[in-house]
Formats: C-alpha cells, sequence, structure tokens
C-alpha cells in the first residue's frame, strides 16, 4: 500500500516536471504574441516587415525591420555557405578517415566548441577577424563578412556533431556491402555512406542554420550594426537579434512594442527552422 | 580444376586462432558448402577467399590461398580487383538504400562503366541472372529497401553478379529468408553454377545436400572431413561428421 502511494507520489513529480517546460514554451509564445502582434496590427504588418526604415528616435517615428530581416538572412546563408562544407567534411573525416589518436583530441575539441559562450567567440572575431577585415576591405572591418566567418564557425560544432552521429549509424552492412564488391573505402564513404547518413546531415545543417539565425553576442560586436539594408558584403549589417538587444535597454512605448514584435518575427523563423527539422526526421523515421 | 586452393592456412583474431591447418580445393563451376556449428571458422574461411577478413582489426593470416594459382595474399594482389572477381552475399540482404537500379548499377561504375546504354544492359543481365527481373523490371527506380527480404537477397545476388565475378560467395544466404524465399535461391544458385564457382556457408544440413557438389565440415577451427557432398552425407568417414550430420550436436 506504501509502495503504491509512493509511486503515485513521483509519478505526479515527473509529470510536474514535464509539465513546467511544456508550461514555459506556452507562456513564451503568449508573452511574445500579446506584446509584439498588437503593434504589428497598429503599424501595420507590410508597413512593419517591408519597411526600410527603422528609425524609431524620428518624429514621426518608423518601425520598417526588413533591413533586419534581409541582414539575418543574408549573415545565415554566408554562415552556412561558410560553415557547412567545412562541417560536414570534419564529420566524415572523424566517422571515416580519423586515426583514434587524433580522434581523442578532436571529439572533445568540436565538444568544447559548443561550449564556449558566444560573447567569447565575439571577442575573439573582434581580437582576429575585424583586424584583417580592416586591412581587406577597409573601413572599420565590422561587416556582414566578419559576421558570416564568424557564425560559419559558431555553427560547427553543430553540424559536426550531428553530421558525425548519423555518419556513424549508417548500418556496418552498406559498407561491407560496398568493400565486398571492390570499391575502395574513399569510394565507399562518398558513395554509400553519405547519402545513407543524407537525412541526418541536412538536419545538422537545419539545426546549424537555428543557430546561426538567432545567435546574437557575439554578432552584435562585429556586424556593424546599421539599421540599413546592406549594400555590399563588406557593408555593417544589423540582424533581428541584435536589433533588439541593442535597443531594447532604452526603449519605451511603441518602440519597446516595436522591439518585441522584432523577436515576434524571429521566433516564427525559428518554428519554420524547427518544423522543417522535425518534417525531415519523420521523413527519416519513416523510410 | 580448382578454382580455389587452399593450402595448410591458419588465422587469427588476436591471440585467438580461428584456423588450424585448413587445406581445400574448390572445384571449378561446382557448389561447395560449409558446414559445422556455429563458431566453428567456416565463415571466418570464407571471408578469407575475398580477404573481407582484413577489415576485422587484428586478424593475421598464414599459409596460402590461391586463385587460379595465384596467390591472393602476396603484397602486390590488388584487393579491389580481387573483390570483384570473387563477389560475395551476406547473411542478412543489404542492399544500398538506394533505387534498385542504382544498387546494380553500383558495382559496374565502381570499375569505370560509366555508359548509360552499357549499365542498363548489365542491369538487365544482372537482374536476369538472378531471376529476379520479372519480378521488378516496371520498379528499377523504386527503393531497393521497399521490397520483400527474399527480393533483397536476390538483388543483392544480381549486384554480386554485375560486376562479373569468377567466383561467387554466400555467406548463410538463406538464413534470415522465409522457406519460398529459400527455395527459390538455392534454384538459383544450382543455375549460377554454369557460370559461377560457388562457395555457400549454411547452418542447414538439407540445404547442403540438396544444392552442394562439394561440402566441407569444420569443427573447433578445423577441417574435419571434405569430399563429394552426396559420399559424405551417405557414408561419412569421420565419427564427428556423422554426428553432427545425423543431428546429434551442434
Amino acid at each position: 500500500m506504501k509502495a503504491k502511494r509512493l509511486e503515485g507520489v513521483m509519478q505526479g513529480v515527473f509529470l510536474f516536471s514535464a509539465l513546467i517546460s511544456v508550461l514555459s514554451i506556452i507562456l513564451i509564445i503568449i508573452f511574445m504574441f500579446a506584446g509584439g502582434v498588437p503593434f504589428m496590427m497598429e503599424y501595420g504588418i507590410v508597413d512593419f516587415l517591408f519597411g526600410d526604415r527603422w528609425s524609431p528616435s524620428n518624429t514621426p517615428s518608423s518601425f520598417g525591420i526588413l533591413p533586419m530581416i534581409l541582414g539575418s538572412i543574408f549573415v545565415t546563408i554566408g554562415a552556412v555557405v561558410i560553415g557547412v562544407p567545412i562541417g560536414i567534411l570534419t564529420a566524415v573525416f572523424m566517422a571515416e578517415f580519423c586515426p583514434p589518436k587524433l580522434y581523442k583530441i578532436l571529439k572533445p575539441a568540436t565538444n568544447l566548441m559548443a561550449a564556449i559562450p558566444s560573447i567569447v567567440y565575439g571577442f575573439f572575431a573582434l581580437q582576429l577577424i575585424v583586424p584583417i577585415m580592416r586591412n581587406f576591405s577597409g573601413g572599420t572591418g565590422m561587416n556582414m563578412l566578419t559576421a558570416m566567418i564568424l557564425l560559419g564557425i559558431m555553427i560547427l560544432p553543430t553540424v559536426i556533431g550531428l553530421s558525425e552521429s548519423s555518419l556513424r549509424s549508417v548500418p556496418r552492412s552498406y559498407y561491407t556491402g560496398s568493400m565486398a564488391l571492390g570499391a575502395t573505402h574513399e569510394r565507399t564513404v562518398m558513395k554509400v555512406i553519405m547519402p545513407a547518413a543524407k537525412s541526418g546531415i541536412i538536419s545538422s545543417v537545419i539545426l546549424g542554420v537555428g543557430r546561426a539565425i538567432g545567435e546574437t553576442m557575439a554578432v552584435v560586436l562585429i556586424a556593424g550594426n546599421q539599421p540599413i539594408i546592406p549594400q555590399s558584403i563588406t557593408s555593417g549589417v544589423r540582424t533581428l537579434t541584435t536589433n533588439i538587444v541593442l535597443e531594447m535597454a532604452y526603449a519605451a512605448g511603441e518602440h519597446r512594442e516595436a522591439l518585441i514584435a522584432t523577436g515576434v518575427v524571429l521566433f516564427v523563423f525559428i518554428l519554420m527552422i524547427n518544423g522543417l527539422f522535425m518534417m525531415i526526421k519523420r521523413k527519416e523515421s519513416k523510410a | 580444376m580448382s578454382k580455389i586452393s587452399i593450402k595448410d592456412m591458419n588465422l587469427w583474431y588476436g591471440d585467438f586462432q580461428a584456423l588450424h591447418g585448413v587445406s581445400l580445393e574448390i572445384p571449378q563451376n561446382e557448389i561447395t558448402a560449409f558446414i559445422g556449428p556455429s563458431g566453428c571458422g567456416k565463415s571466418t574461411l570464407i571471408k578469407s577467399l575475398n580477404r573481407m577478413n582484413d577489415l576485422v582489426e587484428g586478424c593475421r593470416i598464414e599459409g596460402d590461398i590461391l586463385l587460379d594459382g595465384k596467390d591472393i595474399y602476396k603484397s602486390n594482389t590488388n584487393v579491389n580487383t580481387l573483390r570483384k572477381d570473387v563477389g560475395m552475399v551476406f547473411q542478412q540482404p543489404n542492399p544500398f538504400p538506394m533505387s534498385i537500379y542504382n544498387n546494380i548499377a553500383y558495382g559496374p561504375r565502381t570499375h569505370g562503366v560509366k555508359d548509360k546504354k552499357e549499365l542498363d544492359e548489365i542491369v538487365e543481365k544482372s537482374l536476369r541472372d538472378a531471376a529476379i527481373w520479372d519480378e521488378v523490371k516496371d520498379d528499377l527506380n523504386k527503393n531497393a529497401l521497399s521490397i520483400s527480404g527474399g527480393q533483397q537477397q536476390r538483388i543483392c545476388i544480381a549486384r554480386a553478379l554485375a560486376v562479373q565475378p569468377e567466383v561467387l560467395l554466400m555467406d548463410e544466404p538463406t538464413s534470415a529468408l522465409d522457406p519460398i524465399s529459400t527455395a527459390k535461391i538455392e534454384e538459383l544458385v544450382t543455375e549460377l553454377k554454369e557460370k559461377y564457382t560457388i562457395v555457400m556457408v549454411t547452418h542447414n544440413m538439407q540445404q547442403a545436400s540438396r544444392v552442394s557438389d562439394h561440402t566441407a565440415f569444420f569443427f573447433n577451427g578445423y577441417i574435419i572431413e571434405s569430399g563429394d557432398t552426396r559420399k559424405m552425407f551417405t557414408n561419412p568417414k569421420k565419427k564427428q561428421t556423422e554426428d553432427y550430420i545425423s543431428g546429434r550436436f551442434g
């Protein structure tokens, strides 16, 4: 009888713990949308999303976040172009070519990369990438390309970790099947193992995109932060996230609501990315 | 005539000796069956014939294995060419997760065939030879994992045939299949011996006696007895062989 009651209590504890996380995500959604959507309606969704002027302190003030939307998209695309090939090739190397001794160093190193606080990445970029960029393109060196390179590095652990584990989970029988046909190790990896791990690798890229688009503290240090549509890859850029963090401290009234609405837009982006991720996962488990 | 000659071969996995002084002649265009209880070394020997054991860490081999009189363990042997000449079918059907067509075309492409028309011909011929063409000819672009296990195994046989091997190694090719699929594979194997030399590991005594021309009985890493299948099953020379065949152990 006593054991049964304890079991019931424990079940309650587990349920409560599970509910906390569900509750938080629900509360986040409610507060974000409650804070941001009324402003969007009032200001006009089209003017808000597609307006290219962001000048909160003008009278009348304008809150067009197109420069930030484009900034986030451009920077993320750049990060993917730089980080994904390096990340996938690293994962292939680690899963199929790496000598065990080197692996013992490489694996903890990539794990550590994921654990470094983003502000540290930003500081690193400020010290290293920005001066190089200044020599290369003139200006301050804080621009879109700098942000792309930094984010390309920052998404590496995500891409590497997930790609490697999906490569490792490819059944060994595919490998032996290919080798038994007289294929080389390299050909087997490229033509059989990698295609078999395709959906895992694509998932890793999508998660990398999520990481790049949501990154804030590192980007704010090195991107220049001008709220205008960047004219070239070496123009300064402001993203959705940095827009919020730059102005939230002093914003009030309509300005503050506009920043929350910026957060809503970012949130919708993240929801879409996660939806895509789940779709691919579901397809994978069906196949 | 012997296609493969194994002479006084010893094999170790690390410190464990898996094969002891094995000698065996494998005749051309006939079916040789390896029988024996689990862990007796028959799979180990078959994997040595196309050097798949090279992929096992700590595997060491002494003695000679001659294919057409040439030592396949000589340092100048091209392992990829060897594996093209000595094809292999595994216990679990292991088609690649791609279309049926690409499964069959994978081997020829690996060995340099690029011409689309030539590939089409190879694919059709291999599937016909593996007696599965009629079942899949309209579904060549279908994923090979979506068909039944018995069909998958014949796809794997077709895939092995597509690189035009001389020898076909089959490691318990029917143990994961239902009786009807097994019967189809057995029938196929007897047809294939016209063109290929076949070595087959099996746990199934009836299968060995039904299908094979020669049999080698393995026990604890030794070949206890080998020879003509009919003679061995009707009149085994060794007591151990008799006990195993009659199901007294194993």
